[in-house]
């Protein structure tokens, strides 16, 4: 800056923007450290307990389902001449949406350098994972003889016959096997810093033998928890030199991660958009796509977060400007969703192409009406109660409306999935699609199987990112910028998260 | 008494600790490190590192993914087992271009992983700093900087002085 810039500056006097921390109450270090690390070290709380005991209950649902399946035959869920797709693809769409939010998070936060992601980052990689997870069993089981599905993957086999490359479902194949790896690649590294930490805790009070009146128990606990983050934090010693190629490391993820995303929901797309059927084969599906998965992951990690928040008193951490950003992101992406509803009416008719125009009619007003105003009332109408201030601010009010956000989004791949089929060119032939018991447990059971993974994750790995925390932080400002918010530097090539501009 | 592994110092903020190490690496020592549970803004050039070498790991992971996913389509379905599909070709470099895409994703990640435990020398077994409980202090909320004993520079009694005079506290020896 020369002499006559400060001048100018000194003249003008530039107003200081206050920014809402990103930790509230001036919290300090160590309470960011206790407070994550408690989590998992203080004894097992009841509710979760009881979450889990029902959660397991809900998951055996799916056991039951796909017992049922194998033993009989892909006959038992509803598909029928001419629907041969139903709940199962409807229900692999919305699991790998819900997935997308976690990575939208994770990774292009990170690079537009959003430093409120920090504290929601890892709850929601860990929902991205555990969602491809549920999103897997159902194209896997799809296939009708489930040992047979290591085919689609391009291993030598007895009949020496490979994959055929030319068809997106094969494209699928990669892109969420892909997209899975990648994720629990990401929340990997994410983790070992933290790892670490709650080993060198564990260690701490080992050294410190304070188990007096606690028992054996707590001691072999510590033990345990000693050895089990050891493994998994690889002898992390938060050096610079570790700090400097971790940070490298993790800009890099973010950015593969980043055209990951993208294409996960694009090649699902195309499983439909390369059909000739009506309502599937248009362009407008990858950005569609990719916009209702973000819309509608964001609803769940605002599902699993604020009750989380509420439980374990995080208040300080994920903060009021944290539920406005996710509730300003499912604004943007409810009104992309709402905006290609739109158009691709406009398009059928514009289009020109009676199928096409009949599809869209069929759609809105045809048997599945229901379900069509199910989901243009959740998906169109819910997110636009987010321009007030006043609902972003009622927890209770926003988490009901993730729940029908989730449900809107649903309702969404079952419309696109089931009318294009159920009414396609040749009217002889036209049916009416419904699921079986099968179907209904099946897909049940897969909330079950969610809510016991992410119970796991939340009692044994650390829910929050502290040092990303901590990096946010004013305290963590080497030139001492402090009490305050903002610290900009242009120099951010090295950071992998950023400063909270 | 053991062999001495280093030296440890403590320093009380973050702007001090920023500054110290600056100051060692002025001071022209080589063995030596910095030890925070968050990444401080600037540190690498504050300690004189270079720019972190993993994205050459991430190159040539990408590199090998594309060149596979390329192979496996042209030897599946071009070569070993060519069968007519939709009139399209056996083999363009565009219908398969998604498997290409996702496997140069899948091992620029693997590569990237891989590159940054073997940049960081990890996994690591064993640490002598480790034996020190002051220094597992660091993953609360502890700065330290530690100068090892195999620095050329290194002396026991001027690098304990020189890291007093930088600002450091709880001085510490640490044996092998």
């Amino acid at each position: 800056m020369d002499a006559a810039q400060a001048e100018l500056l000194a003249r003008v006097q530039p107003a200081e923007l206050y920014e809402q921390p990103l930790v509230t109450n001036d919290r300090d270090f160590k309470w960011v450290t206790d407070k994550i690390c408690r989590i998992v070290e203080t004894k097992t709380p009841l509710w979760w307990w009881v979450c889990m005991a029902v959660a397991l209950v809900t998951a055996s649902f799916t056991g039951v389902g796909l017992v049922w399946l194998v033993s009989s035959g892909v006959g038992v869920w509803g598909l029928a001449n001419p629907i041969n797709w139903g709940w199962a693809i409807v229900n692999f769409v919305f699991w790998i949406g819900i997935g997308h939010a976690g990575t939208l998070i994770s990774a292009v936060l990170c690079l537009l350098k959003q430093g409120w992601r920090t504290s929601i980052n890892r709850a929601a990689e860990a929902m991205t994972i555990f969602a491809v997870v549920c999103a897997g069993i159902f194209p896997l089981f799809h296939v009708g003889r489930v040992w047979f599905a290591w085919w689609l993957f391009p291993i030598p086999n007895a009949n020496v016959i490979w994959p055929q490359f030319r068809s997106p479902l094969e494209w699928d194949v990669f892109a969420v096997s892909t997209y899975g790896t990648v994720s629990i690649l990401f929340w990997y590294m994410g983790m070992i810093p933290d790892l670490a930490v709650l080993r060198d805790r564990a260690v701490q009070r080992l050294t410190k033998n304070a188990y007096e009146g606690a028992g054996a128990l707590a001691k072999g606990l510590d033990l345990f928890r000693k050895n089990f983050y050891a493994i998994l934090a690889m002898g992390w010693r938060n050096a610079g030199n570790h700090w400097r190629n971790y940070e490298m490391a993790y800009l890099i993820l973010a950015g593969i991660s980043t055209p990951l995303v993208l294409s996960v929901h694009t090649i699902v797309s195309f499983d439909f958009a390369l059909a000739v059927l009506p309502g599937w084969h248009t362009t407008i599906f990858p950005p569609y796509f990719v916009a209702g998965a973000i819309f509608s992951g964001f609803g769940m990690v605002l599902t699993l977060m604020l009750p989380l928040r509420a439980l374990y008193g995080l208040h300080d951490l994920i903060t009021q400007r944290h539920i406005d950003n996710m509730c300003k992101i499912c604004l943007g992406t409810g009104s992309i969703v709402g905006y290609a509803y739109i158009i691709e009416f406009f398009i059928a008719w514009y289009g020109a192409n009676p199928y096409e125009s009949y599809a869209f009619i069929n759609r809105a007003f045809g048997q599945y009406w229901w379900a069509y105003l199910m989901m243009f009332s959740c998906n169109v109408f819910t997110p636009q109660l987010f321009w007030f201030k006043k609902v972003r601010s009622n927890a209770a009010l926003v988490w009901i409306m993730s729940i029908f956000i989730n449900v809107g989004m649903w309702f969404e791949r079952f419309v696109i999935t089931v009318t294009s089929l159920a009414n396609d060119f040749l009217p002889t032939s036209w049916g009416y699609y419904s699921p079986t018991m099968v179907d209904i447990i099946t897909f049940f059971g897969t909330f079950g199987l969610f809510s016991v993974l992410f119970l796991l994750f939340l009692r044994f790995l650390p829910l929050m990112p502290i040092a990303e925390v901590k990096f946010v932080m004013p305290q963590a400002d080497p030139h001492g910028h402090g009490h305050g918010h903002s610290h900009g530097h242009d120099d951010a090539a090295q950071s992998g998260q950023g400063d909270h501009k | 008494m053991s062999e001495t592994y280093g030296i440890i110092a403590s320093f009380p903020d973050t702007p001090a600790f920023f500054h110290a190490a600056e100051k060692v690496r002025d001071a022209g020592y080589k063995k030596w490190d910095t030890y925070s549970s968050f990444p401080v803004h600037g540190m690498p050039e504050a300690q004189g590192q270079s720019r972190s070498k993993v994205p050459i790991f991430t190159f040539f992971g990408g590199i090998s993914g594309f060149i596979l996913g390329l192979l496996i389509v042209w030897y599946m379905n071009a070569h070993d087992y060519p069968l007519i599909v939709g009139g399209q070709p056996f083999f363009s470099p565009v219908f398969p271009f998604p498997i290409m895409y996702e496997l140069t994703i899948l091992l620029s990640a693997f590569g990237t992983l891989g590159g940054m435990f073997i940049m960081n020398l990890l996994p690591q077994h064993y640490n002598s700093l480790f034996n020190s409980d002051t220094f597992l202090e660091v993953s609360g909320e502890r700065l330290v900087i530690a100068i090892e004993a195999r620095d050329a520079q290194f002396d026991i009694e001027a690098t304990r002085r020189f890291l007093e005079e930088i600002g450091g506290t709880d001085i510490e020896e640490v044996s092998a």
